[in-house]
């Protein structure tokens, strides 16, 4: 073999994978057909690892307009002639090498995958992990990634709708930034990333420079030591240049001269054109000497590497050329046609007359996948069955509400949200910090989609199958409480080494947990990713799934925020019969962690009582029976109370008695609880929906002045709980204003 | 004949669509789009310039836009005195062009800045603000990382005494208040107008409050003087 280990490893392919490709090819692979392979085999683009699970995931219901995993995104209808098309997407990597440009690029790389549907990206949300607050790389990381995040977000001019973030210590040298987008598409608008024999490949928006190259097969494939060593191959966004190729792209989509649209992510080029011709079953001839850059000398293996930012992929008719140049002309744009895509399955790519690659697109596009089998965790013995430390002295509930409520975990997150433009495109009905999910109406229609995205690496870590269940039950759980049906969500599995029979085994039982709760539940998942090799000298993240959801209100005027509308409105728990702590509950929840210390116990879900659960929140909100809606989540059934009259401006007395351990009762996290106040009147009414649904409620009291108190539990002024919920993050970040 | 408004777009502009349905599904007027690249504002009554990131805000925001082909006419239609309206990147734009005297620099605290905001109208008068009354409090949003309003002592004195400071951040009550200027401008300064009042540019963004569901409607007071403005008939409050 003439090839080089090192060769090998920069590309991030085994010897056996190399040995595959010569048997492919019938010969050996020149420089350029490595890197081709090397980019579209890398665990990025070619999912080897995960594939075989994400199988397992239920892809179609009512509504899903498209195959999870053929396209860009996943596309649902929602009625009135309308289809939302969403997806989420990893930039971990990057942000821990550059966090502001590796997360601005993240933002970036969403969008387009968005835009490439043909569809208006109307919002965006992001799921963020760091390590604990006061490390100073944390630090760092937290301000570039969020700075990273408004600099583009608001630039591009797409509303920053939601998101959460989460410190743990396991994300110290391995933050998790993935983001979200969300388009609108009129029916009959959906455009396809397949380039039929005879279309024309025209690339427009950024020229091609050396940035970003073997960003899919180093940097996301593998796990690295250094992040000195990586950082040429972060990209660098520009989100003025994406903004203008949103708006000509959407006018050429219009303008009806497409075949189709890609957008230009991981592996550049490479991945999309050839992609793009897999889909069609077709082949492609392409010329790099015609893809404009802005550096020289770069070689043709450069080129169809380059991950350089802010390009679109057009698959023009042809014929239809000179109209989509003269569209990209007037937004100060340039399309260079590249290539075509002809009949046969080969990719021939020329640098002008000399031929430089010519490979089977079947071979380049179907990686090898693998399923190396999962060896359970040994530490879940220890932690799944640890003894619980002893409750506090009752006295204490008060000023642990107020600790707790502080927590970097839990405090407020206005001093993120607030950098994020989160009004522009005047959609936003339900904006961050008012509710579980925010809500954007449609506009021509009196409908309303509320979309949320949630996840919880420490449940996934004590039991990964329950995690993912309760992540997709969360995430649907917060759009349920706006009152909206969810009706589909994405995932984005953010794992360690997958060659450990460890993480592997996380990574299948989570996979397991996710499939299952969507069944469950009856949303499909229309599209995702998959981040493998989050770790650090060997110590791998917690397995974290994230979910994004999407749910649909009939009518945008039923929605629910979580906090408290007005005084003498009756609060009630919905999900449980009466406030009873379990030692159990306590498994894995931020009080266990952040008050005592401890990491331990096993998360569980009831499925059917969260769908219950969420059928009987999307009812009462129809029948407008609710003043407020709020899940009951992180820092348990006290902290949705304290939160909801944070929220609302609005205190409350509760008199429900506290039967169990107290501490559990009152910050324990078990699951398919929310926290509602609804109007006296409506109390028949309400109660007799939840009996109908077979969901258990419990009346906890009644809204209203300025304390929050419960009777032989704990009396806090709002003034106090406000202090800690809204300086908790700053403080916690020694960040001042 | 419905007064026409021209809603300006240069490249990176992205409040262009919430100005478009705020001026004609909620207030009933007549507007256009007219592109950067448009030399003329023939048939127009009124021009706003909205927010948005043109150009990207590379160099300095509204360095770049102050040069676009339409902004000649622009500086005309302001000289004959036809009614301006910059908000967020507009207001930047226009002191960028020399429209208004002033200069919009990073935030003090160098973060972007999305959040409801109150405002004083400080001046209750045509074009822009008559329907409101003097003094009053309005809440509307703002959403920017360039709004700290600096003009030099002797300008800052001159605009004053003409009443060209148009709207200040302000507390509950309308008086000055700890944590209620966002930004760090000068004497609070939200908004201001040329000397012949018939250019405004605000940082706020009216077109975001124009109907409950959104919020509230401070927004649309703006949009209400305008037309009464141009029709010639006393503003309905």
């Amino acid at each position: 073999m003439s090839v080089s280990q090192e060769q090998l490893d920069a590309i991030a392919l085994s010897r056996a994978e190399y040995e595959l490709i010569v048997r492919k090819l019938d010969r050996e692979p020149n420089e350029v057909e490595l890197g081709l392979f090397g980019a579209l085999w890398s665990e990025h683009c070619g999912y080897k690892h995960s594939k075989p699970l994400l199988r397992l995931l239920p892809t179609t219901g009512a509504g899903v307009q498209i195959e999870a995993g053929s396209e860009n995104a996943g596309v649902v209808d929602v009625g009135d002639g309308l289809s939302v098309v969403f997806k989420v997407e990893s930039h971990n990597h990057p942000s821990a090498v550059e966090p502001y440009q590796g997360a601005a690029t993240g933002v970036g790389g969403i969008i387009r995958d968005i835009l490439a549907m043909g569809a208006r990206p109307v919002a965006l949300l992001n799921s963020l992990r760091f390590g604990p607050p006061d490390d100073p790389r944390t630090r760092r990381l937290f301000e570039g990634v969020v700075a990273g995040i408004s600099g583009y977000g608001n630039c591009v001019g797409v509303p920053d709708v939601g998101g959460e973030v989460v410190f743990d210590p396991s994300y110290a040298a391995n933050p998790l930034v993935n983001a979200m987008c969300v388009g609108i598409l009129p029916q009959g608008g959906l455009v396809r990333a397949a380039a039929p024999p005879g279309s024309t490949l025209m690339l427009a928006g950024a020229p091609a420079g050396r940035d970003g190259i073997h960003g899919a097969s180093g940097l996301a494939s593998r796990t690295f030591e250094d992040d000195r060593e990586m950082r040429p191959t972060v990209q660098v966004g520009d989100p003025f240049l994406e903004k203008v190729l949103i708006e000509a792209c959407l006018e050429i989509a219009a303008s009806g001269c497409l075949e189709g649209m890609q957008d230009l992510g991981a592996a550049g080029l490479t991945s999309s054109a050839i992609e793009s011709a897999h889909r069609a079953g077709a082949g492609l001839e392409l010329d790099v000497a015609r893809v404009p850059r802005r550096e020289s000398g770069m070689t043709p293996y450069e080129v169809m590497l380059s991950e350089s930012q802010e390009r679109m992929l057009l698959i023009v008719k042809p014929g239809r050329e000179p109209e989509a140049e003269a569209i990209l002309e007037r937004w100060g744009l340039h399309g260079a046609v590249i290539g075509l895509a002809v009949e046969g399955g080969a990719v021939r790519i020329f640098d002008g007359a000399e031929p430089v690659a010519d490979a089977p697109v079947s071979a380049l596009a179907d990686a090898p996948q693998y399923r190396p089998g999962g060896a359970r965790p040994f530490y879940f013995d220890a932690l799944q069955n640890a003894p619980y430390p002893p409750p506090l002295d009752a006295s204490e509930a008060g000023p642990l509400l107020v600790r707790l409520l502080g927590s970097p975990n839990i405090a407020s997150r206005r001093p993120i949200y607030r950098r994020y433009d989160h009004e522009v495109q005047t959609n936003t009905l339900i904006k961050p910090g008012a509710a579980d999910a925010a809500v954007l109406r449609l506009r021509g229609s009196e409908r309303a989609i509320a979309v949320a995205i949630d996840g919880n690496g420490r449940a996934a870590y004590l039991d990964p199958y329950a995690g993912g269940a309760r992540a997709v039950a969360e995430a649907c759980r917060n759009v349920a409480a706006t009152g909206a049906k969810p009706l589909a969500v994405t995932d984005c599995l953010n794992f360690g080494d997958p060659q450990k029979p460890e993480v592997y085994y996380q990574l299948e039982q989570c996979v397991r947990g996710i499939a299952d709760a969507c069944a469950a539940l009856g949303v499909p998942v229309v599209s995702g990713n998959v981040s493998l090799y989050n770790e650090t000298r060997g110590e791998p993240i917690h397995p974290t799934p994230i979910i994004g959801a999407v749910g649909v209100l009939a009518r945008a005027d039923d929605r629910l925020a979580a906090g408290f509308a007005a005084p003498g409105d009756l609060v009630y728990l919905l999900g449980a019969p009466g406030v009873r702590g379990e030692e159990a509950d306590l498994a894995g929840s931020e009080y266990l962690a952040f008050c005592l210390g401890q990491v331990s116990g096993r998360p569980v879900i009831d499925l059917n009582a969260e769908a219950r659960l969420q059928a009987l929140l999307a009812r009462l909100a129809e029948n407008r029976a609710l003043r407020s809606a709020h899940d009951c989540s992180d820092g348990g059934l006290a902290v949705a109370v304290a939160e909801s009259a944070l929220i609302g401006g609005v205190g409350a007395a509760l008199d429900a008695p506290v039967e169990g351990r107290w501490d559990a009762a009152l910050f324990g996290e078990a699951a398919s609880r929310a926290i509602v106040s609804l109007a006296p009147g409506k109390e028949t009414e309400a109660l007799a929906l939840a009996r109908e649904a077979s969901v258990p409620a419990a009346k906890l009291g009644v809204t209203g002045g300025a304390r929050l108190t419960w009777r032989g539990v704990l009396d806090e002024p709002l003034e106090a709980l406000r202090a800690s919920w809204e300086g908790g993050l700053n403080a916690a970040l020694g960040r001042t204003g | 004949m419905a007064p026409r408004f021209a809603i300006v777009v240069f490249p990176g502009t992205w409040s262009d669509r919430d100005w478009m349905r705020a001026l004609t599904e909620v207030a009933g007027a007549e507007a256009e789009y007219v592109f950067h690249l448009e030399r003329s504002l023939r048939g127009f009554d009124a021009v706003i310039l909205p927010g948005g990131f043109s150009y990207g805000d590379y160099l300095r925001p509204g360095a770049i836009a102050r040069f676009s082909p339409i902004m000649p006419s622009i500086a005309e239609f302001a000289r004959a005195g036809g009614p301006v309206l910059g908000s967020c990147n507009g207001f930047q734009v226009l002191c960028e062009a020399g429209l208004l005297p002033g200069a919009l620099m990073r935030n003090r605290h160098l973060e972007f800045r999305c959040q409801p905001q109150l405002l004083r109208v400080e001046r209750a008068t045509p074009p822009f603000t008559s329907a409101a009354a003097p003094g009053q409090v309005i809440s509307v949003p703002i959403s920017h990382g360039d709004g700290n309003y600096y003009a030099d002592d002797d300008t800052l004195a001159r605009m004053e005494a003409n009443g060209q400071v148009a709207l200040r951040y302000c507390g509950a009550d309308g008086l000055p208040a700890s944590g209620a200027n966002p930004n760090g401008s000068r004497a609070d300064i939200a908004g201001v107008t040329n000397e012949a009042g018939n250019v405004l540019g605000l940082m706020p963004h009216p077109e975001r409050v124009v109907e409950e569901a959104l919020g509230g409607v401070d927004g649309l007071l703006f949009i209400r003087s305008m037309l009464a403005a141009l029709s010639g008939s006393p503003a309905a409050v």
